[in-house]
C-alpha cells in the first residue's frame, strides 16, 4: 500500500470549532472483506445482486428489532448541538463527520422508503433514493466514527451516532460489503479465540516469558497461570496484552497484584480475548457467540469470578452486555459482581490495605489519565455512577506522585475518542486516526506544557495502541503512553516471597 | 364556514391522536435488547425519572451544549407552554384557577416564544454547521410557529376578536353544536395553521415530543451487571 499522504493538523490551544470544508475526507476507503471472512460470519460474500431490496428490508428488519435505531431516526430535530462534538469533526471540517451529518446519510434513505413525508415530499424534507453513491458514502463515513457517544451526551434527545453507525455496517455486511480489518478479526476469535489469532502455545511461551521477567526483577516467582482448573478468578484480557509495549507491562501488573493480594486466578486460551469487535459491526449474533466463549471458558475451568483487563469497549460489552449476551451467571460466586475490572479489584486491594505502594517507582514520570470513550459514557466501576472516573484515577493517584488531569471538557464524560476505537485501528484508515486525534492531542499538549506532564496513562488496548502510533505524528514520543497496571507494576512492592523450587526453570538443568 | 373550520379540527384531532397513538405503539414494540444508557446514568427507576425530568423541563443536554440554542430553545418551548396553558381557557368552563393565574403571564409568553424561534431561525440562516443540515422542511417548520404565535399575539394585543364566540365554538364542538366562528383574517390564518400543525406533527421531526420519552440512552436504568436484560428475539436466539 503506498503510504498515505497527508499532514497532521496543528494542534491548537482550545477546541477550535472549524469552518466547512465539504469533502475533505469523502476519498477514505478501508479494504473490503474478502469473501472468506464474510462467509466465516454469516454474510454474502460479494456485493449482493439486488442490493438494494437487501438493504431496504434489513432496515426494516432492524426498524423492528432496535428502539434506538427507529427512535434516533425519528426524534432528529437538526438542532445542531452535536455539529461540533465529533473528535472527527474537529480534525477534518468534513460536514459528513458531524455526527448528525453521518447520520442523515442513512437517515434520508430511511426518510425515503419509511416515512410518509420522505415517500410523498422528498424534497421537502431532504429524503433520497438509495443510490451506489449513497452506498460508497455509508462504506465511507460509517468507517470514520469510532463509537465514541460522545455526541449522545450532548443530544437534547440522546440520540446516539453509534447505534446509527451500528445499523449502518449492518446492512453494509448485509449486502456483501463487510470492513475487512473488523471481520477478519472476528473469525479469527470465532476459530482461535483472539483478535490477534495467537495460539494457546503461543500464549503459553509469552507467559512463561513474563515469569522469567518478573523473577529477574524481583526474586519473587509470580506466576502466570493459563487454562488453570479451580483457580478461582477467571482474567478475561485483550489479546494485546500478551503481545506489545505497553500492554504487556499492564499484564505484569495485574499479575503482581494478584500475587500480592494471595488469590488464584488464570488466564484461558478459550476466552484470550476481552475485546469483542462484533459490537463494532452491529452484529447482535457475533457480538453473543464472542462473549459465549467467556461463559464457556468460566464453566470449564470452574472459576467464582470473572475480571476483565484493561480494554475500552471490551469493558462497555462486559460491564453492559455480558449479563444480556452470554449470561445468566449464576454459577459464580454472588458476592462478586460479574464481571469486575481490574481497576474495582485493584483500588480494593489497595483499600484493604493489602498492597505495599512505593510510589517513587513512578517518579520519573508525571502524570495524565485519558478517560477511554466506552468506559466513559457506556459503563460504569464501582456501585455509584461515575466510579468510572473515580477508580481508575483513585488507583493511578495511589502509585504516582505526580498527576495532573487535563482541561475539564475533554475528561469524564466529555473525553475525546483516541481517535481509533469502533473498528478504525486500521493502516489503511491511517489519516482517519490521526485527523480524529487532534482534539485529545491539543489537550495532552497542553497540559504538558503548563504542568509538565510527561506520560499518558490508559486502560484501553485500543487507546494504547492508537497512541503509540499516531504520537510520532505530532511530534510526540511514542512511548509516552503507559497502561495504569504499569504503574501499579512500577510501584508495588512485593511481599510475599516465594519459595526457591517455584522459581522459574527451577530443577531444569542448567549446564548446557 | 364555521363548519369549515369544525370539520377541519375534527379531522386535525382525529389524524393528531391516531397518528401520535400509532407512533407510540411502534416505539413501545419495538426492543430495546441492550443496555445503552449514556453514563454516568441513574442506578434506580427513580434516578431515571428526575434524569427525564431535568432534559424535558430544563433541556439538560442542550444546556451542556450549546448556550445560545439552549436560551433560545428554551425560550420558545416554556413560552409555548405557557401559552397553551393559558389556551385552555377557551376549552373548558368554568376555568381552573391555575389557568386563570397564569393569564397574564400566558399573555406575554407568547414574545418569549417568538423571541426564540426568531432566534432559532438566524442561527438556522447563518451558522454554516446547521444551515448545511437543514432540508426546507427545517425552515418551514420555523415560520409556521413562527406564524401561529405573530398571528396569536396580535389577537391578544393589537386586533382583538370576540374570545367569547371562539369559545362558544370550541366548547360546542365536542358536544357536535359548533357556534359561530368570528370571520376574523387574523384568526382564521392563526386557525388554520394550528390545524396544519396538528396534521402534521405525526409525520414530522416533531416526533421528538414521544421520543425523548423512549430514547434508550436516557431512559433505561444503569444495572446491567445486578440485573439481566433480555428482550424476546434474543431469548429466542438462546432457545435454539
Amino acid at each position: 500500500m503506498a503510504k498515505a499522504e497527508f499532514k497532521a493538523p496543528e494542534l491548537s490551544e482550545y477546541i477550535e470549532v472549524p469552518d466547512l470544508v465539504e469533502g475533505t475526507m469523502e476519498h477514505i476507503t478501508c479494504f473490503v472483506a474478502k469473501p472468506e471472512h464474510q462467509e466465516a460470519l454469516g454474510f454474502p460474500g460479494e456485493k449482493t445482486e439486488n442490493w438494494k431490496e437487501v438493504a431496504i428490508d434489513k432496515m426494516g428488519d432492524l426498524l423492528s428489532r432496535y428502539r434506538s435505531f427507529r427512535v434516533y431516526l425519528d426524534a432528529c430535530v437538526k438542532c445542531g448541538s452535536c455539529t461540533d462534538k465529533c473528535h472527527y469533526f474537529l480534525g477534518t471540517q468534513d460536514p459528513k463527520n458531524m455526527p448528525v451529518g453521518r447520520q442523515d446519510l442513512l437517515r434520508k434513505v430511511y426518510r425515503r422508503y419509511f416515512t410518509f413525508a420522505g415517500k410523498y415530499f422528498p424534497k421537502l424534507v431532504g429524503a433520497v433514493d438509495l443510490s451506489e453513491e449513497i452506498v460508497d458514502d455509508w462504506y465511507s463515513y460509517f468507517h470514520q466514527c469510532s463509537q465514541c457517544r460522545r455526541c449522545s451526551v450532548f443530544c437534547p434527545y440522546g440520540i446516539d451516532t453509534a447505534e446509527i453507525s451500528m445499523a449502518a455496517r449492518e446492512i453494509l455486511d448485509a449486502i456483501g460489503i463487510g470492513q475487512k480489518y473488523c471481520n477478519e478479526i472476528i473469525g479469527k476469535v470465532h476459530t482461535i479465540g483472539n483478535n490477534l489469532g495467537l495460539p494457546g502455545p503461543a500464549i503459553l511461551d509469552t507467559l512463561e516469558g513474563l515469569e522469567e521477567d518478573v523473577w529477574e526483577e524481583t526474586d519473587v516467582a509470580v506466576k502466570y497461570p493459563l487454562d488453570v482448573k479451580g483457580a478461582d478468578i477467571l482474567l478475561v484480557t485483550p489479546s494485546a496484552d500478551f503481545f506489545a509495549e505497553p500492554h504487556v507491562d499492564g499484564l505484569i501488573g495485574y499479575g503482581k497484584v494478584f500475587h500480592e493480594a494471595g488469590v488464584s486466578w488464570t488466564l484461558s486460551t478459550t476466552a484470550s480475548e476481552a475485546g469483542n469487535f462484533g459490537m463494532f459491526i452491529g452484529s447482535y449474533e457475533n457480538m453473543r457467540r464472542v462473549s459465549l466463549r467467556i461463559r464457556q471458558a468460566a464453566l470449564e475451568l470452574g472459576v467464582k469470578r470473572i475480571i476483565f483487563g484493561e480494554c475500552g469497549h471490551a469493558w462497555r460489552i462486559a460491564y453492559s452486555f455480558l449479563n444480556t449476551l452470554a449470561g445468566p451467571f449464576d454459577f459464580l460466586d454472588p458476592d462478586y459482581p460479574v464481571p469486575q475490572h481490574i481497576c474495582e479489584f485493584t483500588l480494593n486491594e489497595i483499600e484493604q490495605g493489602t498492597l505495599e505502594l512505593d510510589k517513587s517507582g513512578n517518579d520519573e514520570m508525571s502524570i495524565t489519565f485519558h478517560d477511554s470513550c466506552n468506559v466513559a459514557r457506556a459503563s460504569r466501576m464501582g456501585d455509584k455512577p461515575g466510579g468510572q472516573f473515580e477508580i481508575p484515577r483513585k488507583v493511578i493517584k495511589a502509585v504516582v506522585n505526580n498527576y495532573h488531569d487535563m482541561e475539564w471538557d475533554t475528561i469524564h464524560e466529555r473525553t475525546f475518542c483516541c481517535g481509533g476505537g469502533g473498528g478504525i485501528l486500521t493502516d489503511d484508515l491511517m489519516e482517519v486516526r490521526v485527523k480524529g486525534a487532534k482534539p485529545r492531542m491539543s489537550a495532552l499538549k497542553n497540559v504538558m506544557e503548563e504542568k509538565g506532564v510527561t506520560h499518558l496513562a490508559a486502560i484501553c488496548a485500543i487507546c494504547k495502541s492508537q497512541f503509540t502510533k499516531v504520537f510520532p505524528y505530532y511530534g510526540m514520543d511514542m512511548f509516552m503512553i503507559v497502561s495504569v497496571h504499569q504503574l501499579v507494576s512500577n510501584a508495588i512492592v512485593m511481599n510475599r516471597k516465594t519459595p526457591p523450587e517455584d522459581a522459574p526453570g527451577y530443577g531444569e538443568d542448567d549446564d548446557e | 364556514m364555521s363548519s369549515v373550520y369544525a370539520a377541519l379540527f375534527f379531522l386535525a384531532t382525529i389524524v393528531l391522536v391516531l397518528g401520535l397513538a400509532r407512533k407510540i405503539a411502534q416505539y413501545a414494540k419495538a426492543p430495546a435488547p441492550l443496555k445503552i444508557p449514556t453514563t454516568p446514568a441513574p442506578v434506580t427507576q427513580t434516578g431515571v425519572v428526575l434524569r427525564m425530568f431535568r432534559e424535558v423541563v430544563f433541556f439538560e443536554s442542550l444546556f451542556k451544549s450549546t448556550k445560545w440554542t439552549w436560551v433560545f430553545s428554551w425560550l420558545f418551548h416554556f413560552g409555548m407552554f405557557l401559552v397553551l396553558l393559558r389556551h385552555l381557557r377557551y376549552f373548558i368552563d368554568p376555568v381552573w384557577l391555575p389557568i386563570q393565574l397564569i393569564q397574564p403571564f400566558g399573555k406575554y409568553a407568547a414574545f418569549a416564544m417568538v423571541v426564540g424561534l426568531a432566534g432559532l431561525l438566524i442561527r438556522r440562516i447563518f451558522v454554516d454547521r446547521v444551515r448545511y443540515i437543514s432540508a426546507p422542511s427545517d425552515y418551514l417548520w420555523l415560520l409556521l410557529l413562527i406564524a401561529i404565535g405573530v398571528s396569536g399575539a396580535m389577537m391578544t394585543f393589537v386586533i382583538h376578536t370576540d374570545v367569547v364566540a371562539v369559545k362558544q365554538f370550541f366548547t360546542g364542538f365536542w358536544t357536535f353544536s359548533i357556534g359561530d366562528l368570528p370571520m376574523d383574517p387574523v384568526l382564521l390564518i392563526h386557525l388554520t395553521l394550528v390545524a396544519v400543525l396538528m396534521i402534521l406533527l405525526p409525520v414530522s421531526k416533531l416526533l421528538h415530543i414521544p421520543g425523548i420519552f423512549f430514547s434508550p440512552s436516557r431512559n433505561q436504568v444503569d444495572n446491567p451487571r445486578e440485573k439481566r436484560h433480555l428482550v424476546e428475539w434474543a431469548r429466542k436466539l438462546e432457545d435454539s
